[in-house]
């Protein structure tokens, strides 16, 4: 069994979105939020869904990787919609049937509610962790909440944490394949029996698992007391974050879009959620 | 000569869990250790020299004698946090396992920890894990992710984050023990080149003696003992004793030595294959010689 898992799945590129600052891409993202829980009727919808293309073109990435990670929210966002048509109380029924009443508002509500939900998900994950690495976005986290480190939040220690647990990640998961194999070498049978017998057979591999981690974090520790770490205090890193000029610039667009999308709650007609 | 470590009568006790026996891991243990050299020391599991290395990069404190690191005195009550932190500066180690002190996900972020612990600026960094990785030969790598090379370029990377920090001694506590002997060789080939090269004082332990004939001094541990110490002739004129520490001397060596045993004149102080074979067709021939004359 081969194990090879691409955290976050980034995907490689250097497209605009990639060479975005990751501090810029958290603020971007949040603001992203807040304009699409404020997007009201359709004309607002149809905007953000037009910057949403745009940033799908933009990050240049195949249309085949971003429907695939929509596939997990597919079945909230079905859900979602049956209950929005056949609860949503209009004006006249399109369809009556026994106690089944569906509206015309109820579809159109259905609709722009699952369109919510994939835009959501398309732009976070498009931000956050196809075109940011892990890492990446654990320093951006660094460098935005470094104010909070002036009252006592330890946030270079949870950096740090981050960065330590995602290095080994990969190791760890290459020592579980040896201890399975180990087992099994001994005879371990992992995969039948009941749900019980299958949950007991995962104890052998969990328990030498957490003793290697265990001895690894110890030797990490002594490694990184060696190297003269002594916490996050007079550090200094080698790669500074810089915003640039396009970063600026996405972050206008943003807030352009925010602005957009309630001067056309505002101003423009139409079916609002 | 400068000395860049010293160490006088030093004693480690290991203290016992409950019922179990204190073990003590060092006993009287003194040496020096010259800038600039290339020293190893020998042991096989237990001897004490893990103890040993913990010691001088101010992991552990003896239990008793003094170390002395570029003429300061690191052990006793007077040791301040900001002497430690200044020994740790020039005196650096390199582990056994590649796996467990790298801290980064992408090699040049590994490289640049150190230096960023000791808040260097960051265009200094660059140009000093740039510097190192080059020294490493690992440049290439700059970029990729760690867990994704072997282990022997997982200790180049790990040689090059102590190279960044630009100390004057690095301790290597049995590094090549865990690799391939590919990888074994490629670690080797950095550190001599570190130490004739770059003029970096190492300090090997190791129990492969292949190793150890390369040095400027061997000093061999036995069971908490310096058993002997001296050049790599010297300390492998005399079997008997490493054998006795169940030690072994290098394959030609011991060839060399049983030879001589049997009555055939070889000098011992040879350790490389192609001269050890030279040394005996010598010392045959001249045997010939003899008989025939």
């Amino acid at each position: 069994m081969k194990m090879d898992i691409a955290f976050g799945q980034y995907c490689e590129g250097n497209s605009l979105l990639h060479r975005l600052d990751p501090r810029v891409k958290i603020i971007i993202t949040i603001l992203y939020i807040v304009a699409i829980f404020m997007a009201k009727n359709v004309f607002a919808f149809a905007l953000m869904l037009a910057f949403t293309v745009a940033l799908v073109i933009m990050s240049r990435l195949s249309v085949r990787v971003i429907l695939g990670g929509l596939k997990p929210i597919m079945f909230i966002a079905l859900f979602t919609a049956v209950i929005n048509i056949f609860f949503y109380k209009g004006d006249e029924p399109l369809v009556a049937f026994w106690v089944i009443k569906i509206y015309k508002e109820g579809l159109i509500n259905a609709g722009l509610i699952v369109l919510r939900i994939l835009m959501l998900l398309t732009a976070t994950s498009m931000f956050l962790t196809y075109t940011t690495t892990p890492i990446a976005l654990t320093d951006g986290l660094e460098q935005l909440l470094s104010p909070l480190s002036k009252i006592g939040v330890p946030v270079h220690d949870f950096a740090m944490m981050m960065t330590i647990a995602l290095r080994f990640i990969p190791t760890l998961i290459e020592e579980t394949e040896k201890i399975m194999n180990a087992q099994k070498a001994r005879g371990a049978d992992f995969s039948s029996g009941g749900l019980v017998k299958r949950a007991k057979a995962i104890v052998p591999i969990i328990i030498p698992l957490f003793v290697s981690a265990f001895r690894r974090a110890g030797d990490l520790a002594t490694a990184m007391e060696c190297r003269c770490y002594t916490g996050g205090k007079g550090r200094t890193r080698m790669n500074v974050l810089r915003a640039g000029a396009r970063d600026f610039l996405f972050t206008f667009v943003i807030i352009a879009l925010g602005a957009g999308v309630i001067l056309i709650n505002i101003y423009a007609p139409g079916y609002s959620v | 000569m400068e000395n860049t470590i010293e160490v006088k009568n030093l004693r480690y006790i290991y203290e016992g869990f409950g019922d179990e026996p204190d073990v003590e891991a060092l006993r009287d243990v003194s040496f020096n250790v010259e800038k600039g050299s290339f020293t190893v020391i020998l042991g096989h599991n237990g001897s004490g020299k893990s103890t040993l290395a913990s010691i001088l990069c101010m992991l552990a404190e003896p239990t008793e004698g003094e170390v002395w690191i570029n003429g300061k005195l690191m052990t006793g009550d007077t040791v301040t946090d900001e002497d430690i932190f200044e020994a740790r500066r020039s005196v650096g180690m390199v582990f056994q396992n590649p796996d467990n002190q790298i801290v980064a996900t992408v090699v040049e972020e590994d490289v640049a920890f150190g230096c960023e612990n000791l808040g260097i600026p960051s265009k200094e960094i660059r140009r000093r894990v740039d510097s190192a990785l080059d020294t490493v030969g690992m440049r290439k790598y700059a970029r990729h992710s760690p867990h994704r090379l072997s282990g022997g370029q997982k200790q180049r990377v790990a040689i090059a984050g102590v190279i960044a920090m630009k100390r004057d001694c690095i301790i290597f506590d049995e590094s090549t023990a865990m690799l391939d002997p590919m990888g074994r060789r490629e670690v080797m080939d950095t550190i001599e080149r570190l130490n004739s090269e770059d003029g970096v004082t190492v300090i090997l332990i190791t129990h492969y003696m292949e190793e150890a004939a390369r040095a400027d001094k061997i000093i061999v541990m036995n069971e908490g003992r310096v058993l002997t110490e001296g050049t790599p002739s010297e300390v492998f004129s005399d079997p008997e004793k490493l054998w006795e520490a169940s030690l072994d001397v290098p394959q030609s060596t011991e060839l060399l030595y049983r030879m001589r045993k049997a009555g055939l004149d070889v000098r011992l102080d040879i350790f490389d294959f192609g001269e050890c074979a030279d040394e005996i067709a010598r010392a045959m021939s001249e045997r010939r010689r003899e008989n025939n004359g």
